[in-house]
């Protein structure tokens, strides 16, 4: 019996141990959002291996360096996210604001660098309907840009919240969820980057 | 400067050293572009699953949860890596 009730405590502890941060309902919504990226992203590779001489010399008129500073300024925001929640969780109220200013500003800078990009695009006449390569171009980037901006908006209502201390420290719930949901903005971008940029 | 001991800014570091090594050195000329494209999707791949684990804390969730999110990394790196070497 002993044995039985001492199994049971430790499987007790062990599913108190494992958490998931957030809201179940974030990550559900977040998991459905990858898989239609992650089915994006095969219809594109369907798509250049159907007509490779198009996709590669338009894939050459992109420059990888908004890209790459893209993808370094995502992944530094997801990090500020990070250190905010562990700034709340440590009862560091001003730190975690100037965390996720941090975050905020990243969004901001992805935007611009975005806007930048898809104008000189403009101004050499290619669009959406240019090609195959410049549709789902287009379509992809352009999805991910309203994830970030829709993202922004977190992130700023977030920082106010910090501001006011409206945060649980004990159960940071809105944080966690409002933090996942900015991870995902910056991993499909980790991935959507080199399938767009990269590939030769 | 704590902030640099944080291990999440030891991650934040190898990311960032990927991002770089795909975008300036292994998408020019140093390898043949088969092998430097996979090696790239792999990366991407591999810092993905960094992010869920130590951004999204998922080392920590529940195993059904990591399992959902593993498989899709695995998935769709796989598949990215399937089609274009078909």
């Amino acid at each position: 019996m002993s044995a039985e009730r001492d199994t049971c405590s430790l499987s007790v502890l062990e599913k108190k141990r494992r958490h998931l941060p957030g809201l179940e309902g974030v990550w559900v919504f977040v998991t459905a959002d990858m898989t239609v990226f992650g089915i994006l992203f095969a219809l594109f590779m369907v798509g250049r291996d159907q007509d490779p001489e198009i996709f590669e010399s338009s894939r050459q008129s992109l420059n990888p360096d908004f890209g790459g500073v893209n993808t370094l300024i995502l992944l530094t925001s997801s990090w500020f996210v990070v250190l905010a929640v562990d700034a709340v969780k440590r009862k560091e109220g001003d730190g975690a604001q100037h965390y996720l200013a941090g975050a905020f500003a990243c969004g901001v800078a992805f935007m611009v660098s975005k806007a930048i990009e898809y104008t000189q695009k403009l101004n050499e006449n290619i669009t959406l309907l240019t090609n195959d390569f410049y549709m789902y171009y287009f379509t992809l980037t352009g999805i991910h840009l309203m994830h970030v901006v829709a993202g922004n908006v977190v992130l700023a209502v977030l920082w106010f919240m910090a501001r006011a201390r409206t945060i649980d420290p004990e159960r940071p719930t809105v944080l966690e969820s409002g933090a996942t949901y900015w991870h995902m903005v910056d991993l499909l971008w980790v991935m959507l980057f080199p399938l767009l940029y990269l590939v030769r | 400067m704590e902030l640099l001991r944080k291990p999440v800014t030891v991650v934040w570091a190898v990311l960032m050293l990927a991002t770089v090594a795909s975008t300036w050195w292994l998408s020019k000329d140093v390898v043949s572009p088969v092998v430097g494209t996979v090696a790239i999707m792999v990366i991407a791949g591999f810092k993905v699953r960094l992010v869920m684990w130590h951004f999204m804390e998922l080392r920590d969730a529940p195993v059904a949860w990591r399992c959902v999110q593993g498989a899709w990394v695995f998935l769709v790196t796989a598949m990215i890596a399937g089609i274009y070497l078909a």
